[in-house]
């Protein structure tokens, strides 16, 4: 059922959205959060469509959020469909003239009481997404540096920024490969030495898989461009030959190690709903993410003035986390 | 730093490939592994699945494509493998093919060809009987040329989905081969020798585990003989379902049930499981074990322990046990088992708009058979906890419709403060798990009809996993699966389980076998009158199914 109100209010929008769903015949059940979407007319069909799939494993009230004309007169319409496109319901929100500032103000009404919200900025991430109108209502921050203009700036600044519940897409990218390397290493393996990872230019998963791999396995790990797509080969200098995997079609990826025979294994790029659900999995602060997005712009950082993109990170011996915290423990015990 | 650097001096494999190196040096711990990361998901290390029965229906329409749909999660390691064994005469492209189209049909993930390639490389398929001792030694080579070819380490799953009195047999032939001795394995040539690597064997198996107390022991005995016990693992695939581990999520997380979840607030239990279908092809199987020892001595065993067990101090698999173990050894046995229990066998009738054949007129069932098709029994729980609170159990096939649940019905309020005619309608409260289908937790309360007269109705509160929210979620097989590639235990139950199982159920075999006959009941309808009087005796009744 699709319902369009125009120049309406949040009062008028909650009353359609109750009607809707009485109608319909059902209560607002097992909605296990609120999802804000901020984005543009353009970018919006893709959108929507990524969250009402990821709705699926978490049904959810969606809230797009389209800004318009800002110095028109100021204006609110809205789009609502429940019962279409999964168990949640969609309301998209275009907003002209001053409204527009204070989107936060149509939306608050508009959360599912007693449930979380996240924010998703599919495109350009404000500069600091936490004291934005519209992030500062989530407990959950999900930027996209690989969408934004100069992916560089865009990473520093969410560096910077960075508070608790911040998560970007360049990172969640990443998880099938950090899979893969994790049950690379389930497996005895020689100590490692150093490391290189090579994805296209203004890949922020390249820069954020380098830093990871620096922190966790103590070493200098480079990152260097190649023509992708998307991050193409990690290879491990260890004490005993070579580890490396490599991925040039973005679809099946070979594991080479000395002495052992080349294996292949499915390893695709994954769509914005996908990326999209596993962001909702947990909502608790992810520190892994954290600890590398802060690597990546610590002093442990070189640049090659040659080529841009091109860097190393010196490996820490000081190790981090909870892991770490054990391992101290350890050599304070010998 | 937390590395474990262990030197492996003497190692007997062959020379490592860089001699200029440390060549001995090994991390043991995995660096790259951080408890709060909770985005990487636990992976199965190298290993090769070998499958005997792949023809049967189970292979096809659940473990194959689990197979596939765990590659497709990411969740296999690069380079598994898995062998099929049967006795047709067939290529590794015809084993390749029947996997194929098991996963087309039945696989719960969206097909990709690059996950299918990297599952079909890793498909072989031995031909032979199993007393064909050269078909094993073939098996064997076939392994150990897969280690070689693609490094799966010399660790072996044995997966027998097979009938089982083929498993004396079967598990014989692994040892005489040396399929089954983690020690006979040595690296293959040219790859590194870890000093102290010492390769998995595990074999699962399906149930029936035995058909009484006697026979368990025995079917254990045979594999003990040649798996210690820890490599056994028993497949109930109920345990493998999320809405049955949610069980324990919903008791040990909250703080609202657990008060409530005893003698001064429950009523009584009731845990059915209700099929709509008859036995299908399953007469050879069926005739003569029964619905009591199909589906209760396992399924419903298990989920009655989960709902009645204490805490476990922990979410291994010892304690896990050791508190199911517990309530199971607790349970009674109704004193006098005429009354206390009931069973039934389905008579020709309609059942959901389709006309059907009686127990006694399907295809291979003596006309004669005594075995049942429906079974209840009242259970009790003697504990401080349980004490008083009858256990309902019952299960049946081709009754209205397919469904399990458990339902914790609660006791009355002691007073209520409304004229009679107010509350009426009101029921007793209940707490609803629904293991299948619908997966969720419905609460069962009563609330005031709108409207100015005061009158109470009960009505339902409903928790749904939704259809769209299992569709992503694992498949049962999916978990178990993995969890024996992991070699991660708690989901399955240990032999002391099932031979408490057996002590519970084998004096109710019994008493049926030599007193009684199933009593007859229309198929589509919810069981024989006897079980509806065996509730009314008691001054209850049953769940509408
Ligand atoms: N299907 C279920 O719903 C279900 C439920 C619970 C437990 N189980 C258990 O799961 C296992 C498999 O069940 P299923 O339904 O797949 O059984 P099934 O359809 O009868 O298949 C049995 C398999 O074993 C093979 N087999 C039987 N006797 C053999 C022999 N003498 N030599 C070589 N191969 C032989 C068959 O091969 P051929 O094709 O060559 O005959 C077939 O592949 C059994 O242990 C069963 O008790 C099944």
């Amino acid at each position: 059922m699709t319902i369009d109100l125009t120049d309406t209010s949040t009062g008028a929008i909650y009353e359609a959205l109750t009607e809707a769903r009485r109608r319909l015949g059902g209560a607002a059940l097992g909605m296990v959060l609120t999802l804000i979407v901020e984005t543009t007319e353009a970018a919006q069909y893709d959108a929507m469509r990524a969250a009402n799939q990821a709705g699926r494993e978490h049904p959810c009230r969606v809230l797009g959020v389209i800004t318009r004309r800002p110095n028109a007169e100021s204006r609110l319409d809205a789009e609502i469909r429940v019962g279409e496109t999964g168990p949640g319901e969609t309301i998209l929100l275009r907003m002209y003239g001053a409204v527009g500032q204070h989107a936060d103000s149509v939306l608050a009404p508009l959360l599912v009481p007693d449930v979380p919200v996240v924010t998703w900025w599919p495109g350009q991430a404000p500069e600091v997404p936490s004291q934005s109108p519209l992030g500062a209502l989530a407990q959950r921050r999900v930027t996209d540096s690989a969408a934004g203009d100069g992916v560089q700036r865009v990473l520093a600044n969410l560096a910077a920024s960075y508070k608790p519940g911040d998560t970007d897409f360049g990172w969640t990218r990443l998880t099938p490969w950090r899979t893969l390397l994790a049950a690379t290493f389930d497996v005895p393996h020689p100590p490692v030495a150093r490391a290189e990872v090579l994805a296209e230019r203004d890949n922020p998963s390249g820069d954020f898989l380098a830093a990871w791999l620096s922190l966790r396995l103590g070493v200098p790990v480079r990152r260097a461009v190649s023509a992708g797509p998307g991050i193409t080969d990690v290879r491990f200098d260890t004490a005993n030959g070579k580890i490396a995997i490599s991925r040039h079609d973005g679809r099946t990826a070979t594991l080479s190690k000395t002495g052992e025979p080349d294996r292949r294994v499915a390893l695709h790029r994954r769509d914005q709903s996908e990326l999209l659900a596993e962001e909702l999995r947990r909502l608790d602060p992810d520190e892994v993410y954290a600890e590398s997005l802060a690597w990546l712009f610590s002093d442990a950082r070189t640049d090659d003035d040659h080529e841009a993109d091109t860097f190393t990170l010196i490996g820490t011996t000081i190790p981090v986390g909870a892991a770490g915290a054990e391992a101290e423990q350890e050599i304070a015990d010998q | 730093m937390s590395e474990s650097v262990t030197s492996g001096q003497g190692a007997s494999g062959p020379a490592p490939a860089n001699p200029a190196a440390l060549p001995d040096q090994q991390v043991k711990e995995n660096p790259l592994r951080d408890p709060r990361d909770r985005r990487i998901p636990r992976v199965a290390g190298p290993c090769v699945l070998v499958m005997f029965g792949v023809t049967g229906d189970l292979a096809r329409k659940k473990l194959l494509p689990a197979i596939y749909d765990l590659a497709n999660r990411g969740l296999l390691p690069p380079g598994f493998s898995l062998v099929g064994f049967a006795r047709r005469d067939w290529e590794d492209e015809d084993f390749a093919q029947l996997t194929y189209e098991a996963v087309k049909q039945h696989a719960r993930t969206p097909f990709r060809d690059t996950v299918w390639q990297q599952v079909s490389e890793g498909i072989r398929f031995v031909q032979g009987e199993f007393d064909d001792d050269d078909a094993f030694d073939n098996l064997a080579e076939t392994v150990r040329a897969l280690d070689a070819e693609r490094s799966t380490g010399g660790n072996y799953a044995f997966y027998l989905s097979i009938p089982p009195k083929a498993f004396p047999l079967v598990v014989q032939q692994l040892k005489r081969s040396g399929l089954s001795d983690p020690d006979a394995y040595t690296p293959p040539e040219g790859q590194q020798a870890w000093a102290d690597h010492r390769p998995w064997r595990r074999v699962v198996i399906e149930k029936p585990f035995g058909h009484d107390l006697k026979s368990a022991r025995e079917l254990n005995d045979i594999l003990a003989a040649v798996f210690p016990p820890e490599s056994v693992f028993r497949i109930d695939h109920y345990l493998g379902k999320e809405t049955v581990q949610n069980i324990l999520a919903l008791r040990f997380a909250n703080t609202m049930y657990e008060p409530i979840w005893s003698r001064g607030y429950v009523d009584h239990v009731q845990i059915t499981m209700a099929e709509d279908i008859g036995i299908g092809g399953r007469a050879g199987y069926y005739d003569g074990i029964g619905a009591a020892r199909d589906v209760i001595q396992n399924h419903l065993l298990q989920l009655l322990a989960l709902t009645a067990m204490e805490e476990p101090v922990a979410f291994d698999a010892d304690s896990l046990r050791a508190e199911k173990e517990k309530v199971l050894s607790a349970v009674r046995l109704p004193a006098d088992l005429a009354t206390g229990t009931a069973r039934g066998q389905y008579t020709a009738g309609w059942q959901g708009g389709q006309e059907v054949r009686g127990f006694l007129e399907e295809d291979g069932i003596p006309p004669d058979s005594r075995t049942e098709t429906y079974a209840a029994v009242r259970l009790g729980v003697g504990t401080r906890r349980w004490a008083g609170v009858p256990f309902y159990l019952r299960a049946g096939k081709r009754l209205p419709r397919r469904m399990t649940e458990i339902a914790m019905m609660f006791q009355r309020a002691p007073h209520l403060p409304f004229a009679a005619t107010d509350t009426k309608e009101l029921g007793q409260n209940a707490l609803v798990i629904r293991v299948q289908p619908d997966e969720g937790v419905t609460v069962r309360f009563g609330s005031k009809v709108p409207g100015t007269a005061m009158e109470v109705r009960d009505v339902n509160m409903d928790f749904a996993y939704g259809e769209s929210f299992t569709e992503s979620s694992p498949e049962a097989y999916e978990r178990l699966l993995l969890d024996v590639l992991i070699g991660d235990p708690p989901l399955f139950p240990r032999q002391e389980e099932v031979e408490l199982s057996w002590r519970i159920l084998d004096p109710i075999e019994d008493f049926w076998a030599e007193y009684t006959k199933p009593d007859p009941y229309t198929a589509g309808t919810s069981g024989p009158a006897s079980a509806d009087a065996l509730m009314a005796r008691d001054g209850r009744v049953w769940r509408r199914l």
